[in-house]
């Protein structure tokens, strides 16, 4: 047993680390202040390799394992929650979902070109009446021959406005509860499929969220993500992948908390002295490490087991439930440490602390894996071997050219 | 063609004011290191001539295995490949030594058409280190380089950076050239290049391998020697406010205390 990054992970690490300082950090208040989503920075991403990160070479991806994908997600979210969740939908729940259930043809199709940076994706699970409880989902697909014609809405879905490729989640069999739902890969340009952008978001301002209508969207069966009814799995194993980039993401948020903290407490003077000296400002700071040190640990043991190829849904869960919280907290604590300017967007703090509510409630709600935990821990919850698991790295064949 | 960028392993900037003289002059600052970040022009421009000329470009740099890292860093931006030379001989070599070193190191590795270094290192500040190699390996010499005009024919021509403008100059080639951070903005490494390079196998030349005399290098033969380092004093800084009324009678009051006080007038 070992708890130390590699080389790669290392030249990563600080790559992520010099990227965010650069191209994020000097844009993010006028982009947060303005809702706006920068293209620019999705581009430059593209180009480096973060769209492909832990996607095998011969898809087009840059080949690293599943700890590079935590690592990405750590730093980005280090410079803001916006760019950590584009790898959140494009990478972890829609193109590794590919890399899981998809046919060859699919892979080559959808795949390569998300993973390359050419074409942008993202999921959409939920629906205006629909979040925690996906199995109350309205959209229908109904097989007609060849195609299948989509109707439905589905919210608050991130990239919306911004993705050439669509992972959506419709029924297929209305009668038969979550074993009724089926997988589609849509793309930009379909006949009656629209969407919108969602303002006035509380925080990840400077990331696009918003909506995808179908209205009789003709999807050719050639786009059907494995078999008719196994949507929901797929859906869930996609979580398993999106609720780890959100626990690095966490990661990263407490991190900045910790640093902005540290270097604030020792140059601000209060009663005559920096008020890092003063017990009660210390034991934020000493929270904060906790948090990070716990946070840390869960989401790359989780990642560690993707590399094994061991099934991590518990583990995944864990991680994100506890980072999640433990962000927003530290936020929180970074803005009274900071007093005053702390509540201002002089500082990044406050951005944190409204950026860290989001994931307390998207990929699971903190209460639906409260639920998870205790399901697990009371034996009512096992899980069972899936048709296709996500594939074990292994660095040879993820660096092999197609 | 072929190119070879010489750079140090510096202290990251950022850490630098945390470094004491007494740490500065033992050599063991005590913080994150990484590539000098001028030497970072220097490794982009071995790469641009690379994909604009054609040929190789190879990473090369003096010190122990930590230095790797700052190698891995160029290979993950673009080089072919990286040379280190470390030898416990070499610790503690002044800029003549070191340029010795460098040139050893060119020859071994079957010598280059150009020769880019960063326009001084961080740490040292000295800018020497470009001039040492030209000379021990008897070639031209570019410095303050701020673009690379042409290369061909035997010839480079670049255009220098002077205090007071622009000279474009042609040398005959081989050359070692120091560039300054007018001439690009280097690149990120891709993450298909960081995995390449983590996995990089450096090799390393020892003064033997060299064919370097143990005795020509390292403190002992050191010709400049760091005798005293002294920190410059933080800047202090005085807000004065000008009370008065009117604007006439401020602008009368600071008149006074630029003449009076201050005496600048
Ligand atoms: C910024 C942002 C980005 C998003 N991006 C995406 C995306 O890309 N794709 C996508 O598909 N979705 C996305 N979502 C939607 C997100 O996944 C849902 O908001 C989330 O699943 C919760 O669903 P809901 O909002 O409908 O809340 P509800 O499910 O209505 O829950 C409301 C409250 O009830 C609680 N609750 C519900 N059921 C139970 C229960 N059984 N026991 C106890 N408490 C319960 C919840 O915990 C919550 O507190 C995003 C959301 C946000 C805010
Ligand atoms: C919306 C808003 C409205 C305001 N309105 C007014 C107003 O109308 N009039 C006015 O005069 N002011 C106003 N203020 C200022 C407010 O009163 C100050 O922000 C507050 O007193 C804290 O001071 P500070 O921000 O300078 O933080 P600091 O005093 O610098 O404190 C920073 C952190 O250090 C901690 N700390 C400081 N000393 C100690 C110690 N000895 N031991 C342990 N911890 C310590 C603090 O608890 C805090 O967490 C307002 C502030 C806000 C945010």
């Amino acid at each position: 047993m070992h708890f130390w990054f590699n080389d790669e992970h290392e030249m990563l690490r600080n790559v992520v680390r010099e990227f965010s300082e650069k191209e994020i950090r000097p844009k993010i208040r006028e982009l947060d202040e303005k809702e706006e989503f920068d293209r620019e920075i999705l581009d430059k991403m593209a180009e480096m390799g973060f769209l492909g990160v832990c996607i095998p070479a011969r898809y087009g991806g840059a080949g690293m394992d599943y700890i590079a994908l935590g690592i990405v997600s750590e730093m980005l979210e280090w410079g803001d929650t916006a760019f950590r969740e584009t790898i959140s939908v494009h990478v972890a729940l829609n193109s590794l979902a590919i890399l899981q259930w998809g046919t060859e043809e699919q892979k080559q199709r959808w795949l390569v070109p998300q993973a390359r940076g050419e074409k942008i994706a993202c999921f959409g699970l939920t629906e205006p009446d629909a979040g925690s409880d996906v199995r109350n989902m309205r959209s229908r697909a109904v097989r007609k021959g060849d195609v299948y014609i989509l109707n439905g809405e589905k919210m608050w879905i991130t990239l919306a406005d911004v993705a050439d490729h669509f992972l959506v989640f419709a029924k297929t069999d209305p009668e038969a509860g979550h074993r009724g739902i089926s997988a589609f890969l849509l793309e930009r340009g379909m006949k009656g499929l629209k969407t919108g952008t969602i303002h006035g978001k509380m925080g990840a301002r400077a990331s696009n969220t918003g909506f995808i209508v179908m209205e009789d969207v003709e999807v050719p069966v050639e786009n059907r993500l494995g078999e008719e009814g196994e949507g929901f799995k797929i859906a869930m194993s996609a979580l398993d992948n999106g609720r780890y980039t959100v626990a690095a993401g966490a990661t990263g948020v407490i991190r900045a908390c910790l640093e902005e903290s540290i270097a604030y407490a020792k140059q601000r003077v209060a009663f005559g002295r920096p008020i890092a000296e003063y017990q009660l400002v210390q034991q934020m700071i000493a929270n904060m490490q906790q948090r990070l040190d716990i946070a840390t640990l869960l989401t790359y043991r989780a990642g560690w087991m993707k590399n094994q190829g061991l099934r991590n849904t518990r583990e995944t869960s864990l991680a994100k439930w506890y980072a999640t919280e433990a962000a927003f907290a530290s936020a929180n604590e970074a803005i009274q440490i900071h007093g005053a300017y702390g509540y201002s967007n002089e500082y990044n703090v406050e951005r944190y602390l409204r950026n860290a509510k989001g994931a307390v409630i998207y990929e699971g709600t903190s209460q639906i894996h409260t639920l998870l935990q205790a399901q697990y821990a009371l034996g009512y919850r096992v899980d069972k071997p899936l048709r296709c698991e996500l594939p074990p790295y292994d660095a040879e064949e993820w660096s092999r050219e197609a | 063609m072929k190119y070879i960028v010489c750079l140090k392993q510096t202290p990251d900037t950022a850490e630098l004011p945390k470094i004491t003289p007494e740490q500065a002059l033992k050599g063991n600052e005590g913080v994150t290191k990484v590539m000098n970040p001028w030497d970072e022009y220097a490794v982009e421009e071995g790469i641009r001539l690379k994909e604009r000329f054609g040929g190789e470009t190879v990473a090369m740099s003096v010190g122990p295995d930590e230095v790797d890292e700052a190698l891995k860093s160029a290979i993950a931006m673009g080089c072919d490949r990286a040379v280190r030379l470390w030898d416990e001989a070499f610790a503690d070599s002044d800029y003549w030594s070191m340029a010795l070193i460098l040139a050893k190191g060119i020859e071994k590795d079957g010598g280059a058409d150009i020769v880019l270094t960063g326009k001084m290192s961080v740490d040292g500040n000295a800018g020497a280190v470009a001039h040492g190699i030209a000379c021990k390996l008897g070639v031209s010499l570019l410095t303050q380089v701020a673009k690379i005009v042409e290369v061909g024919d035997g010839k480079i021509t670049v255009e220098r950076l002077l205090d007071e403008g622009r000279e474009t100059v042609t040398a005959p080639l081989p050359a070692v050239i120091s560039v300054v951070k007018e001439i690009n903005e280097p690149r990120y490494p891709t993450f298909i290049r960081i995995r390449k390079a983590s996995r990089a196998q450096i090799p390393v030349f020892s003064a033997a391998d060299l064919g370097i005399d143990p005795a020509q290098v390292g403190a002992a033969a050191a010709r400049v020697t760091w005798t005293n380092l002294v920190k410059p004093e933080p800047k202090k800084r005085e807000v004065v406010i000008i009370e008065g009324d009117t604007p006439e009678e401020k602008a009368r009051k600071l008149l006074e205390y630029l003449i009076d006080v201050e005496k600048v007038l």
